[in-house]
């Protein structure tokens, strides 16, 4: 399947737009792709190992909240896999 | 929606509304009732940035009756790489001011209503009261969740547009029955994960892009024509040209638009993304690492002391400005502790303080005995110390 890396999270992530992994649910996608670049999991993840409420990940064009068997849907070589995040940019006041 | 439905209540288009909208008048989907209904119209723009500059030109130009602006800023230089409302002999004045000017120019029987203020609790709901449609322009989570809020407690919709880099996102948000912006994002990401546009860069042209098609959202809904983009999130993804859609849902628990909202009115917004006000203390000492000023850094290089300053930027960054400091840049620091002096104070600088500072907390933990921070970084040292040093 692949998975769609944001660009908020591209610098976890080895600088890849989106990668190409298999497995067969969301959880072991997502296990795989922390395992292979693990500066991603505390952005993904909380510590007690909960998606964080801010990260939303989608199915193809599917909540995966919504999903009935949420992160344990099995999943298909020709899926993909979104993770959308929060971005809040639009102006120009630096906040930092 | 507020929008005036009564054809008969509608206000007539004068001999130069013909002549100016006749491209919109042939258009089926248009035509004469829906040009008195934009012209009948009052949309809010919070912003008049990246995405205000495209969204109000062409909400101008469409011929849109009433439209308000909030901001408080004042145009800078490295604004109009994107915000295409502002002129370069604007700089310096007020943004509120630079695009009245040119939004009259370009159509002079427009209202434009200024909001010269900082959206905020205690003035959100009598701002955005008076208008049909919002849209969201702003640059920062305390606002998009205080906009979205207030749309859903004012029952008014909520076209949204935020982006990033290269990449942008455009939905409508907070209609009658679609979701709201809480539905998607329940909660904020805590400060200093995701990186502002300030920071992180974004590419002059996506604002432009998301822009536009916010300002096509808001025509559809005054038209009442067409499919939204509620219900939907837009993705655009700049460097690769690729359009995505998913699929939104109203989550039945939302606090704020579900069923059993718990949010019934404006709340401390800085507060709900995690800002808390730094108090003196903390100004000047931050997770254990002294905040040194550019003020204070000066007088000690015109009292003949040499400092010793660690650059943490990029290269391409210290190309274009810098004050003389070691270029190490950030990722490069752990591999090239040896050639950090640990016997003298190191001062660490970057852009604006975030970088250096997380810098500072690493060198302190590697066993640096005298590591502090320079609050602001080379900005604050262009702005207060030296304006001929250049900011980007």
């Amino acid at each position: 399947m692949t998975i769609y890396i944001p660009t908020p999270l591209r610098a976890f992530a080895g600088g890849h737009a989106a990668i190409e992994l298999n497995a067969t649910t969301i959880s072991g996608a997502l296990d795989i792709l922390t395992q292979e670049h693990p500066e991603l999991r505390k952005h993904l993840f909380t510590g007690e190992g909960k998606i964080r409420a801010f990260v939303n990940l989608y199915l193809n064009d599917e909540d995966v909240r919504y999903l009935p068997a949420k992160e344990a849907t099995a999943v298909a070589a020709t899926d993909t896999l979104s993770i959308i995040p929060s971005i809040a940019g639009g102006a120009s006041h630096p906040t930092t | 929606m507020g929008t005036v439905t009564e054809t008969d209540a509608l206000p007539e288009l004068t001999t130069d509304d013909l002549a100016r909208y006749s491209r919109h008048l042939i258009l089926p989907e248009v035509g004469m009732e829906g040009q008195r209904r934009l012209k009948a119209a009052r949309v809010l723009c919070v912003g008049t940035g990246g995405l205000g500059s495209p969204l109000a030109f062409y909400l101008a130009a469409a011929g849109v009756g009433t439209l308000g602006l909030v901001d408080f800023d004042v145009v800078d230089a490295s604004n109009l790489q994107r915000q295409i409302i502002h002129s370069t002999k604007d700089i310096g004045r007020k943004k509120l001011d630079s695009a009245e000017e040119k939004l009259i120019a370009l159509n002079p029987a427009l209202n434009v209503v200024k909001h010269e203020t900082m959206l905020t609790s205690a003035n959100a709901l009598e701002i955005l009261k008076d208008y049909d449609i919002v849209a969201d322009g702003t640059d920062n989570f305390p606002t998009r969740y205080l906009v979205n809020d207030a749309c859903v407690l004012l029952g008014k919709p909520n076209v949204y547009g935020s982006i990033f880099r290269f990449e942008g996102q455009a939905s409508v948000f907070a209609t009658e029955t679609g979701p709201c912006y809480r539905c998607l994002y329940p909660e904020p990401p805590p400060p200093g994960l995701v990186p502002s546009c300030a920071e992180g860069g974004v590419l002059g042209i996506l604002p432009g892009l998301v822009g536009i098609i916010q300002a096509t959202e808001v025509i559809k809904l005054i038209l009442g024509k067409g499919e939204s983009l509620a219900g939907r999130l837009l993705l655009v993804d700049a460097l690769n040209m690729r359009f995505r859609e998913l699929k939104l849902r109203k989550n039945p628990e939302c606090p704020v638009c579900g069923p059993n909202p718990t949010v019934t009115k404006l709340i401390d917004y800085q507060q709900f993304c995690g800002i808390v006000p730094e108090t003196a203390q903390e100004k000047n000492v931050k997770n254990g690492i002294p905040q040194l000023t550019v003020k204070e850094l000066k007088q000690r290089m015109d009292a003949g002391e040499e400092v010793f300053i660690l650059d943490v930027r990029e290269p391409f960054e210290y190309q274009i400005a810098n004050i003389g400091g070691k270029l190490v840049p950030m990722n490069d620091v752990p591999q090239r502790l040896a050639e950090i002096d640990r016997e003298r104070e190191v001062i660490v600088q970057c852009k604006s303080g975030g970088r250096s500072q997380k810098i500072a907390e690493f060198l302190k933990q590697a066993g640096f005995p005298r590591v502090v921070n320079l609050a602001g970084g080379i900005l604050a040292w262009s702005d207060q110390i030296d304006p001929k040093v250049p900011k980007y």
